[in-house]
């Protein structure tokens, strides 16, 4: 696709020998102005992807930064639609790609064909469900799909072969590689211990069954875990700390952006 | 021959009034219900072809469109690994003789089934009333029997931790309960607001060895709890077991709590057919999440002829602060299921209240949703005042205390009986199945302080 923002994102990004920066913020978190403000500054300062929050009122997969965040969001005005205008907003002067993250049900509620049908004519270009394993996930994916947007698939540090094989087959864009058994926030283990290695044969074995770009998150704070990371996988996805950057104002979030980004550089 | 009042004086024969030979005689019969169907015969009966929901669908753990499985990708593992677990288990003898001991041996099964004519009498039906009285067991409720179950699978299945979650606390008390008797190590999640209103099923945890981590995310109650218990779960997938304490969340917990919960109705059928030789015509109980009520359905659901009524809480009334997730909710994913729920315009979860921590929980297992879409159960609700009233009607016809959940399902009654024409001239010869599902001890703060609030 010549128009797949995602695919020109992780092509870039490769042809600059460096992994693409995928940046995680909440949608609405401190106000639609602060929010946008946020998302903008985090392109600017050269995040390739960006993953758009969308708050829930039970973000159980989530540790307290996001859920926090999620909980101002909310405080105010957040919902599906808002969330859906302020991308619209983004996408009359940002050309990034943006992915929708997000929990199953504000998503049913809204109905998978609406939904997916929103999210495209709003300018997303791909859904990321953090509680929709393959097995169920097809009333929202099957409608992404059909609008052309991207299915991005996680894998975790348990998943199975055979699962693998299962998960990374019906997503599209990239394959998000979960590098902790945990919710958002959690310490990433220590480099060259028994977890490092395990985390190297997860992010080796997904890439043997898939063609898809790699982006590994959970725990990615700080440039030299960015830089570990950035030498096993295509991506690279922050956010926990963005989103605490993100309360601080949109220069923090440029600061730590560009540190993140220097990272990347193989 | 004296007759007594429905409220102890004796003033004569009265219409609704019941004899004292009658009772005795009825009540009597009670202890010739000994014969109970041996409990592992329930559990492999499950392996057998059943009409229950499920079986009629794909092995996906649906009911209909309910249930499935929407979890975080990392717990998907952990919950195949469950569901082939518990079917190898529940397939071999010597586990569920194990279970069976358990229970019978520590746990206090099987449980009373006691005729409750005083009550009748004061509701003026001629139907006789049964109660199930899970409120015997060990722990109080009939939580135990669901964590026996559990925590010896954890155990079969080299599970090193136990973690749980508690709305009312006789879950967490229950899971505690058991894990001290095994000898693993317990952590139970349980809202700030909870933990409050039910300090002293606290301190039995604590007593117990079990560690109580007050949850104050959210509405700090039974939701935000299992949130925290789902976080816990997915950064410990593999050595750690979640006893969860309903018939809800992802496949396999909502057919496997139903499982185990079965012994409730499969007792209940034995003991009625010993005393009335017959089955009910009517089963009663209360729903949260609904584990006692599908431990009591479960028997009865393939018997057209007996009616199931589910009872919700209404809190302070269906247009106020309530849980009733059938009169109110709707569709939605949530906690791994795809069920009935609390929600906004948005599918934002909505905050959940009931005087009974332990229905106060903005959603319902899949296979209530299923059974009140195809009409096979039908679903009252009950409000705070309702059930508070209620204990005190149990406790002064029957000597029973019953939990304020299980009151909901007394409150329920007069309309139960209104919907079945089981008035004072009708009735006779029928027979309704009430599960008592918990004893009221741990509710007696919440009742005094709620007694003593002065009246508008």
């Amino acid at each position: 696709m010549s128009d797949d923002r995602v695919a020109a994102a992780f092509a870039r990004a490769r042809s600059e020998e460096r992994a693409a920066l995928v940046a995680y913020l909440t949608a609405y978190d401190g106000g639609p102005e602060h929010s946008l403000a946020c998302v903008r500054a985090a392109i600017d300062a050269g995040a390739d992807v960006i993953e758009l929050g969308i708050p829930f009122s039970d973000p159980s997969a989530d540790g307290p930064a996001i859920c926090a965040a999620m909980v101002r969001a909310r405080a105010h005005g957040a919902t599906v639609d808002r969330v859906l205008e302020l991308l619209a907003t983004l996408r009359r002067s940002h050309d990034a790609a943006v992915v929708l993250f997000g929990y199953a049900n504000p998503m049913l509620h809204k109905g998978g064909e609406a939904f997916a049908a929103a999210a495209a004519q709003a300018g997303a270009d791909g859904v990321l469900v953090v509680d929709a394993p393959p097995e169920s996930a097809g009333p929202l994916r099957e409608p992404a799909r059909a609008h052309g947007l991207h299915w991005i698939p996680l894998v975790a540090p348990t998943t199975t072969a055979e699962r693998r094989t299962l998960i990374t087959a019906g997503g599209s864009g990239f394959v998000y590689a979960i590098t902790l058994a945990g919710v958002t926030g959690a310490a990433l283990q220590e480099q060259g211990s028994a977890a490092d290695a395990t985390l190297r044969a997860q992010l080796e074995a997904t890439r043997a069954v898939t063609s898809l770009p790699v982006a590994a998150g959970f725990g990615v704070r700080r440039r030299t875990q960015v830089v570990r990371l950035a030498a096993l996988a295509d991506g690279v996805v922050v956010g926990t700390a963005l989103v605490e950057a993100a309360q601080r104002g949109p220069r923090a979030v440029t600061e730590l952006v560009h540190e993140l980004r220097e990272g990347c550089l193989r | 021959m004296i007759f007594v009042d429905v409220d102890g004086d004796r003033r004569g024969h009265r219409p609704g009034g019941v004899s004292r030979d009658r009772v005795h005689r009825l009540r009597g019969l009670n202890h010739a219900a000994a014969a109970v169907v041996p409990l592992h015969a329930s559990l492999q009966a499950a392996n057998a072809v059943t009409t229950t929901p499920d079986d009629a669908l794909p092995r996906e753990g649906n009911f209909g469109r309910f249930g499935g499985r929407w979890v975080a990708e990392t717990l998907m593992p952990a919950v195949v690994e469950l569901e082939r677990a518990w079917d190898e288990a529940r397939a071999d003898p010597s586990f569920v003789a194990a279970i069976d001991t358990t229970l019978r041996q520590w746990a206090g099964r099987p449980s009373a089934l006691s005729p409750a004519l005083r009550l009748a009498a004061k509701l003026g039906t001629r139907a006789r009333l049964w109660l199930k009285r899970e409120d015997c067991n060990h722990t109080g409720s009939h939580k135990i029997n669901n964590c026996v179950g559990q925590v010896l699978l954890a155990q079969r299945m080299g599970k090193t931790r136990i973690i749980a979650e508690t709305g009312a606390g006789q879950h967490g008390v229950a899971t505690a309960t058991v894990c001290a008797y095994v000898g693993l190590p317990c952590v139970v999640y349980m809202g700030a607001v909870d933990v409050e209103r039910q300090q002293l099923n606290v301190l039995r945890m604590r007593m117990l060895g079990a560690e109580v981590v007050p949850v104050t995310a959210g509405s700090a109650t039974l939701k935000d709890a299992i949130n925290e218990a789902l976080r816990d779960w997915v950064a410990h997938p593999v050595d750690t077991h979640y006893v969860i304490g309903s018939v809800m969340g992802p496949h396999p917990y909502p057919t496997m709590v139903r499982e185990l919960q079965r012994v409730i109705g499969r007792e209940a059928k034995a003991q009625l057919h010993a005393a009335v030789g017959k089955l009910p015509d009517a089963v009663v109980a209360c729903v949260g999440g609904g584990s006692n009520a599908m431990g009591i359905f479960a028997d009865f659901v393939a018997d057209p002829e007996v009616a199931l009524f589910g009872v919700e809480a209404a809190g302070a009334g269906l247009d106020g602060l309530h849980a009733a997730t059938m009169a109110r909710g709707s569709e939605g994913v949530y906690h791994g299921m795809r069920s009935r729920v609390l929600q906004d315009d948005d599918g934002q979860l909505q905050e959940a209240h009931s005087i009974s921590a332990g229905l106060d929980y903005p959603g319902v297992g899949p296979e209530h949703a299923w059974l009140h879409e195809t009409g096979r159960a039908r679903y009252l609700s009950v409000d705070d005042d309702g059930a508070l009233a209620a204990v005190t009607t149990l406790a002064r016809t029957e000597g029973i205390l019953p939990a304020l959940e299980s009151a909901h399902a007394i409150a329920a009654l007069p309309e139960v009986l209104a919907l079945l024409g089981y008035d004072r001239d009708r009735g006779e010869g029928r027979d309704v199945l009430i599960n008592v599902s918990g004893r009221g001890d741990k509710d007696m703060h919440t009742i005094a302080a709620r007694m003593q609030e002065p009246t508008p």
